[in-house]
């Protein structure tokens, strides 16, 4: 304990991308300690069989955490990922067991739906120059509705496409290493981090977003066409949501056309737990994906302690409040 | 520093929890309930009523549920987590069967009994179902409007859905009991809608406008019941139309209260959760336990919904 905040206190704030390095091992040494004192307390909490479930509840919470992360590191933020993942899964469900197409154009039709509500957002917001906030909120409106027209208001059944619970169920890393069964839809998370990271840290995309969280005019007057980049960070993160949809049909066998009102604020909750600047421009994919397991965690602990239910949101608010105090904080001394 | 105060945060929320785990024996029952809600008052009359058949019969119990019930993967992660603690058996009330199968074929396997309750499991793993029984509560809303409208004359059932279970039979109960007993009263019509306010008000319009001389309409659900009522109310017209609804909240109680609406049927969610909870500890001991437990029923009115037996399970 005392290694980490010497170490980091003698660290410098350094460039746009490393600024999170700090809450990233402080939000990484939170999940150690839940996990070590969740282990304590109860003996069912370690075993291998929970740990996967925790991973399980993790996946769709993630994916959309890092949809989310793209688009609140622009500045803008992302109400509508919820209702956008269940509008994907519906898609997919209509394209499947409605029309009985193969399993793959199921899913590229929920990511192509995601990417193109995502431009749509984007456009609201880059070119209508609508508050992101009001945008996506609407965005979330209309997706959650146009979710139960499509649907017909009942939950749509995979059982015609075999194969298609096995995306999130089946486990490809189990077939290899029998002993771990981790499902394949913690594995496409844990994919899907790994590009957003690379599309973040490596690419023109990633570093745009980044400067259009920071100053957004400095980069507009630097000749840059800032509205073109802001949408397709919106469209990105849209398809991403369409994975998600996938994620969570998959593991219910069913596009459930009312579920998603309230999924954008535990992915948002996630994203600053990670250390994530809600004002934009500070980030990182990493940071959410621990913010997410952090989220995932200590709700399967509270309740592997069997904590009184409504106790349970008591203490997962104030471990959200816990987190980011301790980011302000650190970045009103080093800032 | 921060760290160390983040820590001591994180410390302490966990150390606010080690109480609740330390507090119980080892070799107390200990049997989860995941609901299908949480913080509805149906919910948490099914919770006293679990919760009070765990104090008699020594077990250890939590009841945990969705806020709402459309979040389907919620609630298979709660399952998750209440298999995890490995419990002595299970009580389940499935938001989607479906989607929750591969955790009851895990539980299955395991060995722990599973009971369903509230609406059940579509499915063959759970021992026994805690349930109302639709259709014998039904025959008691036609008995009473029999009784009512005294023997003769013409009803129409406005109810909530045509396919699902309790819609079909609630239906099949209050109409086939007509038929059966009472040969002076006719079934004029049948109608849906959907069990929203709205819809079962333009319903109730419809049919009162088409049989101006009916005597009285028995509403399926909730808002069917509060549908007739507000249809009723707008027309005006039938002012000594006999109204019997189902379940309660405010607005139906209110309406009971105000002679606007007979009565209605209730169910008795406090003995949902006391038979689950009882048939669960009855599996772990390798009694038989009945596939099917009608946890009973009320019709209640205005000179009894405020006995305690009644007013404890009814909800606003």
């Amino acid at each position: 304990m005392t290694t980490v905040s010497e170490a980091s206190e003698k660290k410098p704030a350094r460039g746009l991308a490393e600024g999170g390095a700090y809450q990233k091992l402080l939000a990484f040494a939170s999940l150690i300690m839940l996990l070590i004192g969740f282990s304590i307390a109860s003996p069912n909490f370690m075993q291998t069989s929970n740990m996967i479930a925790i991973l399980q509840a993790t996946s769709v919470n993630g994916v959309l955490a890092i949809a989310a992360t793209l688009v609140i590191i622009t500045g803008g933020i992302d109400l509508s990922v919820g209702t956008l993942m269940t509008f994907c899964a519906v898609i997919a469900g209509v394209v499947l067991t409605y029309l009985g197409m193969p399993l793959l154009l199921g899913v590229i039709a929920a990511i192509g739906a995601g990417a193109l509500c995502g431009l749509i957002s984007g456009t609201f917001v880059a070119k209508m120059k609508i508050p992101p906030f009001i945008a996506t909120l609407g965005m979330m409106l209309i997706l959650k509705g146009l979710s139960l027209v499509i649907s017909g208001t009942r939950p749509i059944y995979f059982n015609d496409t075999p194969g298609f619970d096995l995306i999130s169920r089946g486990s490809l890393i189990g077939e290899v290493f029998p002993a771990l069964p981790i499902p394949n839809g913690v594995l496409i998370l844990f994919i899907m981090a790994g590009v957003a990271a690379y599309i973040l840290g490596r690419t023109v995309l990633g570093r745009y977003a980044f400067a259009l969280g920071s100053n957004e005019e400095a980069v507009r007057l630097s000749g840059v066409n800032t509205d073109m980049w802001k949408m397709r960070i919106y469209a990105l993160a849209g398809g991403i949501c369409g994975i998600g949809g996938i994620l969570i049909a998959s593991r219910l066998n069913s596009a459930q056309p009312a579920l998603g009102l309230g999924y954008e604020l535990e992915a948002i909750a996630a994203v600053v737990i990670g250390g994530t600047s809600l004002s934009g421009g500070r980030g990182t994919i990493l940071g959410t994906l621990i913010g997410a397991l952090i989220m995932a965690v200590l709700t399967n602990g509270l309740r592997v302690l069997s904590v009184a239910q409504e106790w349970q949101t008591v203490v997962t608010g104030v471990i959200i409040i816990l987190a980011v105090y301790a980011d302000m904080v650190r970045r009103g001394k080093t800032g | 520093m921060f760290t160390r105060r983040f820590l001591m945060g994180a410390l302490s929320a966990v150390a606010l929890m080690g109480p609740a785990s330390v507090a119980h024996a080892a070799d107390e029952l200990y049997v989860p309930l995941v609901s299908k809600g949480f913080q509805h008052q149906f919910w948490q009359a099914v919770k006293q009523g679990a919760e009070q058949a765990a104090t008699e019969m020594g077990v250890r119990i939590t009841f945990e549920g969705p806020d709402n019930e459309t979040m389907v993967d919620r609630q298979i992660d709660m399952l998750a987590a209440a298999l995890a603690n490995k419990p002595a058996a299970l009580g389940f009330a499935a938001l989607d069967s479906q989607a929750a199968i591969p955790l009851l074929r895990q539980a299955h396997k395991a060995g722990i009994p599973v009971i369903a309750f509230d609406s059940g499991v579509d499915s063959d793993i759970p021992l026994s179902t805690a349930t109302t029984d639709n259709v014998a509560a039904a025959s008691l809303a036609a008995d009473k409007m029999a009784e009512l409208i005294g023997g003769k004359g013409k009803v129409a059932v406005v109810a909530h859905d045509q396919t699902s279970r309790t819609g079909i039979d609630r239906r099949d109960g209050f109409v086939n009991r007509i038929k059966a007993e009472y040969p002076g009263i006719e079934v004029v019509t049948v109608q849906y809608g959907q069990g929203d306010h709205l819809k079962s008000t333009e319903v109730t319009k419809a049919i009162l406008t088409a049989n101006p001389d009916l005597a009285g309409i028995f509403g399926t659900n909730e808002g069917s019941a509060i549908g007739v009522v507000n249809g009723v109310q707008e027309l005006g017209t039938a002012k000594d139309l006999v109204i019997i609804g189902y379940d309660s909240g405010k607005a139906q109680k209110d309406a009971i209260r105000n002679g606007l609406m007979a009565g209605a049927i209730t169910q008795n969610p406090v003995g949902i959760g006391y038979e689950t909870v009882k048939a669960a500890v009855m599996a772990t001991k390798g009694e038989t336990v009945p596939a099917l437990i009608d946890t009973g029923f009320y019709y209640y009115d205005a000179s009894n919904m405020d006995e305690p037996k009644i007013s404890a399970v009814l909800y606003d």
